[in-house]
């Protein structure tokens, strides 16, 4: 009997999450590396159509996670309903990709299995016969390959990005879905979540803007903001920023880029000031072009930049805002 | 109420990092400071205690400099640190983290638990939940607003894109929180005075070594990342910097 990997996928709502594509994406690349068996599971209620759709994909077996207590998404519902699963089944890997929700229950399940967990890989790397789960660390300055000093089932979770969901391989005929009933004991939910809300209405949608001027930390004090808007005005495009800036209050939180704002690939995406720290990172490593102006030569920024420009923001960018104004004149 | 705050001590951001000579790990001497999210922890203990009264204690596990970020929680408004001293508990992964801190705080009952959503050097995100689970507490993460209420606290989770979510759950419990939840304070001076008199706990590794266990997971190496991508690095006076760049904005980005 092959190893099993098992890929979680994430659904909100009845409708699957699709950066869970993404997921089984890396999930299948590991199993053709490795020939082991590729099952998927998708926890819920009423969610055997999303079963489904997962079971088109190039894979083994397609699993429902059912219960009516598991409707609302809940730590404690998901990991009851994925201990039990994971402790029968056994995979030898469980993957899940690096979302807010699989951070809220995932080390929780990895506990209750007795188990570790590798949190927001970017890749994985097969070294003989060992499998070893690649990671950032200090904020993308150093990387760092792991490995797992237990026997399975080893979990892991995907940073958004790690692997392409359009890449997702499909398979020749569906696989078999099955339908497994959890048990959630009385009592086991202990937290009662309501409805998730949009905050204010959104006043700008960053994701159409085709330039996107965003500043970080190194902008210093507010008023300064003011030559990244130049700058944004000057080439039609938006003013973002990094997380720091919003939680300041410099600029609202709807022009926040990052894994807890928007996500953007725009045209253009010139980041001034801003160091490169992951969560800012996976919110914009899409743009087609990345300009980055910082003063630090080894901020992680550089390393997803098209054009790079190491000095003083506060001397470049309004020679650069003349430039530019002079450029769209003439 | 009563909360623990758990605190890390990380590498200063803009420290320059490099290397040890097994390229298992950094080398260790940089200047340091607290982990930013924890800082929006302990501010958030804070106000919750001057709301509703209570104690505030924070705990941290590292070496020797570590006891800096207890003294500046103190200075703040904490009123007693506990502080796990070794230099073995900097290569402990979450999972024993949490045992070692669960260990040390045995004989109290807090009501409330904080970590900081994740640490600037690892990134994990993980210790504040594996705690919760080792304690047998509920939780939740990414907590952007704690409101006490009758048999127990209603909390905003925030989720991706902009979206935020009401959760009400039981005490005691564990949270993990998110930066800019407040506004950070300054220690006062009389604060700083008042710190040194406070207590501060020690905990050796040998108290808490028979929760631990082997880690799970080990770094094999750490490296500086290779670059996939070819950035193009532009130098000279701004003025030419900026004549260089509309020259690629108009002929290669072409937004111009």
């Amino acid at each position: 009997m092959p190893n099993i990997i098992l890929a979680i996928v994430e659904q909100r709502e009845g409708k699957l999450n699709r950066v869970s594509w993404e997921t089984i994406t890396g999930a299948q690349a590991i199993a053709a590396e490795t020939g082991w068996r590729l099952e998927a599971a998708v926890v819920g209620s009423g969610i055997g159509a999303i079963a489904a759709e997962v079971a088109a994909k190039k894979l083994a077996k397609a699993y429902a996670i059912e219960a009516a207590q598991l409707e609302a998404y809940t730590p404690d519902g998901y990991v009851a309903a994925l201990k039990p699963f994971i402790a029968e089944r056994k995979p030898q890997l469980v993957l899940m990709p690096h979302t807010y929700q699989v951070r809220d229950f995932a080390p929780k399940l990895a506990t209750a299995l007795g188990r570790a967990l590798i949190s927001d890989s970017i890749g994985y790397k097969k070294d003989g016969d060992k499998l070893l789960f690649t990671r950032q660390l200090f904020q993308g300055k150093f990387a760092a390959d792991i490995q797992f000093g237990s026997d399975g089932p080893w979990l892991v979770t995907f940073q958004t990005g790690a692997f392409r969901g359009d890449q997702v391989q499909p398979g020749a005929s569906p696989a078999a879905v099955e339908t497994v009933a959890a048990q959630i004991p009385e009592g086991a939910i202990r937290t009662k979540p309501e409805a998730p809300f949009k905050e204010a209405k959104q006043a700008v949608d960053l994701t159409q803007a085709e330039v996107i001027v965003a500043v970080g930390r190194g902008i210093k004090e507010q008023k300064n903001i003011e030559i990244a808007k130049q700058l944004a005005d000057a080439l039609g495009g938006e003013i973002a920023a990094s997380r720091p800036i919003c939680d300041a209050g410099w600029l609202p939180m709807d022009r926040q880029i990052g894994s807890s704002g928007q996500t953007v690939a725009p045209k253009l995406y010139i980041a001034l000031g801003i160091s490169g720290a992951i969560q800012h990172i996976v919110g914009m490593k899409g743009a087609r072009s990345i300009l980055a102006v910082n003063k630090d030569a080894e901020a992680p920024i550089f390393e997803i930049a098209d054009f790079g420009v190491v000095g003083n923001l506060f001397e470049v960018v309004p020679q650069l805002v003349e430039e530019v104004k002079k450029a769209k004149a003439g | 109420m009563k909360i623990l705050v758990c605190m890390k001590q990380v590498p200063q951001k803009d420290a320059p990092l490099k290397l040890n000579e097994s390229g298992t790990w950094i080398r260790e001497d940089v200047s340091y400071e607290v982990n930013e999210p924890d800082a929006y922890a302990l501010e958030e203990a804070l106000r919750q205690k001057e709301k509703h009264g209570g104690e505030v204690v924070v705990i941290t596990s590292g070496p020797a400099r570590a006891q800096q970020v207890l003294r500046e929680a103190l200075a703040k408004g904490a009123d007693r640190a506990i502080h796990l001293e070794d230099d073995r508990f900097v290569g402990l992964d979450a999972y024993n983290t949490a045992r070692a801190i669960t260990q040390a705080i045995r004989e109290e009952q807090f009501d409330l638990i904080f970590t900081g959503l994740q640490s600037d050097d690892y990134g994990f995100a993980q210790t504040g939940v594996v705690l919760a689970e080792l304690l047998g507490c509920p939780h939740a993460t990414i907590i952007m607003q704690i409101e006490k209420k009758d048999g127990g606290i209603r909390v905003k989770r925030e989720l991706e894109s902009g979206f935020f979510q009401f959760v009400d759950m039981p005490l005691p419990a564990v949270l993990t929180i998110q930066s800019g939840i407040n506004k950070l304070r300054y220690a006062t001076l009389i604060g700083i005075k008042q710190a040194k008199n406070k207590p501060l706990r020690k905990v050796t590794y040998a108290e808490v070594e028979s929760s631990l266990g082997p880690n799970l997971q080990q770094i094999q190496r750490l490296y500086i990342p290779q670059k996939t991508k070819k950035t193009e690095m532009l130098d000279g006076a701004p003025a030419e910097i900026a004549k260089k760049l509309v020259d690629k904005l108009r002929n290669d980005v072409r937004v111009l």
